[in-house]
């Protein structure tokens, strides 16, 4: 079986963000960029999925700057066998990268796509659902367990009520959750195998995608500030305060 | 401008989170509710119930018992033609279905929406609510979720709106549903309840969960938890409050042995009173709560407990 993750590059979880003065968007320049965790969990997975004989090979895709390549070094440094970078300096949209991963499948024909449940810069969680409606694929989104027998796939899914599981036709697109699996570090051997691994280079126009953004951001801002509180000195006076001032418990 | 809502429901309930995506689609124009499901003449009755609808479309099919997005999508797409927009609250059910329908329409969707500045131009949290966006669309249809802490509910009663059958499409083949192990509880749902009390890292078990579940059923609370705690086993998913778990924003929120990570604040910091209590006076928590308590949890909820008796 062959298996296709997708990793984003992103502002590392760890940073504070800076809206830029001309609410043009987020300062992006000397910040320290990381794969997506949730594309660690993707890759990871496949990773997984190869050990236990399921997959024989883990292709990991990126759409975004030439700096991507770097994230997909680390997907190659994690396990995955070759990478293909899709290259442009557009600030790609989901739907835009739906497209470019569906060129990619169909080239490299897939069993299944894992990709983050979401990216944690932009919060959106659409790219797996989008690239699975484009390919008219089974979705799993979501996932926090996997089991494969045969051409089915069963998967657990985190949904607002608990858990719920289905079962899916192969080839199907995964979306991770957070509890899927806990990603591996890689290895510094491995990180000096990885420099020898492939990472194939095209382009949106190349594959034919017209990746053109549908959404006109008009500004970025700071949210609104919360004022700061009191310490109080007890619980009784924390429940003095919550029924007589904040008026919020009786 | 006319709003198809993709109605959140169990086929015998329709969710509360369907009457924030009401609101939010009231805002742009005529608004149209769509109960896909088997046996639904509950939430189809209860959304024609809703103030402010034009009609509803039922659809009664074993296809859409459990909402499979391969076979739900197609359904939405069918119907989008007739609509300007088309909207659904950002609940795991629609975070699911949405961008497959966009996909099919070739359209973006607009994620997470907390306002509307006009038909085409939305508000957006973008970096776990460190920023807000404004975005428009320049795409004929818009597919939107809607963040329900960003609008109030409608209300549920004094509507009477039409309701009109719709046949069912075909089966996709693609996907079946097997079952699913949902957490029973007689509180309020986490992201409709008006007060929540949550646990972190700081609760060191499972077991310790009882104490604020004791504070919870004197408050009529729902019970929430950090990341950090679901991780570690303590509680179940559908706990989670943060950037990946759900966004609340009750009158009360407690947080309680929760350091407050950028990730955990995105899911609570709107609401309207915070309290925190945490014995590391450090914790980036105090920096939101209106009250901060630096105490040993383990003696300050059993206090709370009793001084809430008295």
């Amino acid at each position: 079986m062959k298996v296709l993750v997708a990793v984003k590059r992103v502002i590392d979880y760890n940073v504070k963000i800076r809206v830029k003065a001309d609410q043009s968007g987020v300062e992006t320049q000397n910040v320290k960029m990381s794969m997506n965790p949730f594309d660690e969990i993707a890759v990871e997975e496949g990773i997984r999925l190869k050990e236990s004989g399921t997959a024989d090979e883990l292709i990991a895709v990126s759409v975004g700057p030439a700096q991507s390549q770097e994230t997909i070094r680390t997907a190659l440094a994690m396990g995955a066998d070759r990478g293909i970078l899709v290259e442009t300096d557009v600030d790609v949209e989901p739907l835009g990268v739906a497209k470019c991963l569906h060129a990619i499948a169909e080239r490299e024909k897939p069993d299944v796509i894992i990709v983050g449940k979401q990216a944690i810069d932009d919060d959106s969680s659409q790219t797996g659902q989008m690239l699975s409606a484009l390919l008219g694929w089974s979705q799993g989104t979501f996932a926090s367990k996997l089991s494969f027998s045969d051409d089915i796939l069963n998967v657990t899914r985190e949904v607002d009520g608990g858990l719920e599981t289905i079962a899916l036709k192969l080839p199907a697109v995964i979306t991770t959750d957070l509890r899927l699996n806990e990603p591996r570090y890689a290895s510094l051997p491995n990180i000096m195998k990885a420099k020898k691994k492939t990472i194939d280079r095209t382009t949106p126009a190349d594959l034919g995608v017209d990746v053109t953004p549908r959404l006109t951001v008009i500004s970025v801002v700071e949210p609104p500030k919360r004022k700061s509180g009191e310490i109080v000195e007890n619980v009784s006076q924390l429940v003095d305060k919550l029924r007589n001032e904040a008026k919020v418990i009786q | 401008m006319s709003t198809l809502v993709i109605a959140e429901h169990d086929n015998s309930e329709l969710k509360p989170a369907t009457l924030h995506a009401v609101t939010a689609a009231a805002q742009v124009g005529d608004v149209d509710v769509l109960v896909a499901g088997e046996n639904c003449s509950g939430p189809t009755e209860a959304a024609a119930r809703i103030t402010g609808i034009r009609k509803v479309l039922r659809v009664d099919d074993p296809l859409y018992a459990n909402g499979l997005a391969e076979n739900l999508a197609p359904l939405v797409v069918s119907l989008a033609q007739d609509y300007s927009h088309i909207m659904a609250a950002a609940t795991t059910g629609g975070k699911n279905v949405l961008p497959r329908v966009a996909a099919l329409l070739d359209v973006a969707q607009i994620s997470e929406i907390t306002s509307i500045v006009s038909n085409d131009t939305f508000v957006r949290p973008v970096y776990a609510g460190n920023a807000m966006a404004t975005v428009k669309s320049g795409d004929a249809i818009k597919v939107i979720t809607v963040r329900t802490t960003g609008f109030d509910a409608a209300a549920d009663d004094g509507g009477a709106a039409v309701i009109e059958d719709v046949a069912a499409g075909v089966d996709s083949g693609l996907s079946s549903f097997i079952g699913a192990e949902l957490t029973r509880s007689e509180r309020p749902e986490l992201t409709s309840a008006r007060i929540v009390i949550s646990g972190g890292r700081g609760m060191q078990s499972g077991e310790n969960f009882a104490l604020l579940e004791d504070i919870a059923d004197k408050l009529g609370a729902a019970v929430g938890a950090s990341r950090a705690a679901v991780d570690a086993g303590f509680v179940p998913n559908d706990y989670q409050v943060g950037q990946t778990g759900k966004v609340v924003a009750p009158d009360l929120y407690v947080a309680v042995g929760i350091s407050g990570a950028i990730q955990h604040l995105a899911g609570m910091k709107d609401s309207k009173v915070i309290v925190a209590i945490n014995k590391d006076e450090e914790a980036p928590i105090f920096q939101v709560a209106d009250y901060g308590l630096v105490a040993d949890l383990f003696d300050a909820v059993p206090e709370l407990s009793k001084e809430l008796d008295g």
